[in-house]
C-alpha cells in the first residue's frame, strides 16, 4: 500500500507580482514619483474625480495616469482633457491591474519627468485588494450614493487601503447621506484611516485634499534624499 | 473573479514543485487568508478547471483558513479577529490595523503517494512535515 506523504514546500502564489511589485516601487523611489492607487466600485466617480485631480495638480505638478478599463478607451479619453499624459491599459476580461501590466505600460514613460502618477484600477472592490502594484498610497473611493455600509461589505479593500475618499458630496442631502454611520464603517474596517470628504464636481473639498497628496510628495522625496 | 488566474497560479507553483522533486500530487496544500483577497468556493472550482490537462488533473486543493491576527499594543500580544468587518482587539477593544497574519496565500505542502516517488530531477532539499 502506498502512504500518502507530505513534503513542504514554500511558494507564495503572487510572488510573481510582488516582485515585480517592488521593483516598481524602487524605480519610483529613485525617480521621485510619488504613485497613487485608486480603487472603487464601478460608477462611483472615478474619472472624474482622477480628471479633476489631474487638472488642478498639474500648475505646479508635472502628473500622468494610468486607467485600467475592461474593454473601452472612454475613461483614458475623457482623462485626456486634462491635457496630462494618459495611457490605457485594456485588460480585457480580466478584473483588476497587476503589477506587470503597470510596468509594461510605463516602458515608454521617463518617470523622472513625472512629479505624480495616478493609477485608476478596474472599477471593482474585490479583485484590485490582492494585487500589490508598487503604489505608494492606496486610495479607495467610495461616493455617497453607494450606502454608508460598503467598507463593511468590502472590508479587505478598505483594510487595505491608505485613505479614503468619499465622493459626489453634492449628492449627499438628497441622497439622506449619514456621515457618521460611513466614518464609523471606514474607521471600523481601517482604524485611523484619513478620510476626505469631497465633491469633484463642485470643487468642494478638493484643496483639502490636493495639499495631502503634495505634503506626502514632499515627505517620500525626504526619505528617499531627492 | 480573479480566482481562476489565483488558481493557475497555484497550479504552476505546485507543477514546479512537483517536477523538481520528481513526485506525483494527489493534493495541493493552501494556507489561504481571511484577508488574501479570494474567494474560497471559487477558487475550489477554478482549481480543477486550472488542473485539466496537466500533471495536477484529479488532484485535490485542500485549503487550510488562515484567521486575521493583530497585534494590540495594549494587551501586548497577538489576538485573532473575529470578524474582519471590526479591526479591534476582541479582548479590550482598542482599534488596531496591525495585521500580523491572513493575508496568505501560499502553497505550503504537496501530498503525494510514496510509491510514485521517481528520481528528483535535481537534488532538492525537501523537509517531510510530521503529520
Amino acid at each position: 500500500m502506498s502512504q500518502p506523504r507530505l513534503v513542504e514546500v514554500r511558494r507564495n502564489v503572487l510572488k510573481q507580482n510582488d516582485v515585480i511589485a517592488r521593483a516598481l516601487r524602487e524605480e519610483f523611489r529613485a525617480a521621485g514619483v510619488f504613485v497613487v492607487s485608486l480603487v472603487s466600485s464601478p460608477g462611483s466617480g472615478k474619472t472624474t474625480f482622477l480628471e479633476k485631480t489631474l487638472t488642478q495638480l498639474q500648475p505646479r505638478y508635472r502628473v500622468a495616469a494610468l486607467v485600467g478599463d475592461l474593454a473601452t478607451e472612454n475613461d483614458a479619453v475623457r482623462l485626456a482633457r486634462s491635457k496630462a499624459p494618459v495611457k490605457q491599459i485594456t485588460t480585457g476580461t480580466l478584473c483588476h491591474l497587476e503589477a506587470a501590466m503597470v510596468q509594461n505600460a510605463l516602458q515608454e514613460w521617463d518617470l523622472h519627468q513625472l512629479d505624480f502618477l495616478f493609477i485608476e484600477n478596474v472599477g471593482n472592490l474585490v479583485c484590485p485588494s490582492s494585487y500589490d502594484l508598487g503604489e505608494n498610497l492606496r486610495l479607495v473611493l467610495m461616493s455617497v450614493t453607494e450606502g454608508e455600509d460598503k467598507p463593511l461589505k468590502y472590508p479587505t479593500i478598505f483594510s487595505s487601503a491608505d485613505v479614503a475618499v468619499v465622493s459626489k458630496n453634492e449628492l449627499a442631502e438628497a441622497v439622506e447621506f449619514d456621515w457618521n454611520a460611513a466614518r464609523t464603517s471606514i474607521q471600523s474596517v481601517r482604524p485611523g484611516m484619513q478620510i476626505f470628504r469631497l465633491s469633484a464636481k463642485t470643487g468642494q473639498g478638493m484643496d483639502e485634499y490636493l495639499n495631502f497628496l503634495s505634503q506626502q510628495l514632499v515627505e517620500q522625496r525626504a526619505i528617499a534624499h531627492i | 473573479m480573479h480566482e481562476l488566474s489565483i488558481a493557475m497560479g497555484i497550479v504552476d507553483a505546485a507543477l514546479e514543485e512537483s517536477q523538481r522533486r520528481g513526485v506525483q500530487v494527489s493534493a495541493v496544500h493552501l494556507r489561504l487568508g481571511a484577508l488574501s483577497g479570494v474567494v474560497k468556493a471559487a477558487l475550489m472550482f477554478s482549481y480543477e478547471i486550472a488542473c485539466q490537462d496537466t500533471a495536477l488533473e484529479g488532484s485535490r486543493l485542500v485549503v487550510q483558513d488562515v484567521p486575521v491576527m493583530v497585534f494590540c499594543s495594549q494587551c501586548q500580544r497577538e489576538q485573532e479577529l473575529p470578524s474582519v468587518q471590526l479591526f479591534a482587539c476582541p479582548e479590550c477593544g482598542l482599534p488596531t490595523r496591525d495585521v500580523r497574519r491572513g493575508k496568505e496565500l501560499e502553497v505550503f505542502a504537496l501530498e503525494i503517494q510514496e510509491e510514485t516517488v521517481q528520481q528528483p530531477q535535481e537534488e532538492g532539499q525537501e523537509e517531510e512535515v510530521p503529520e
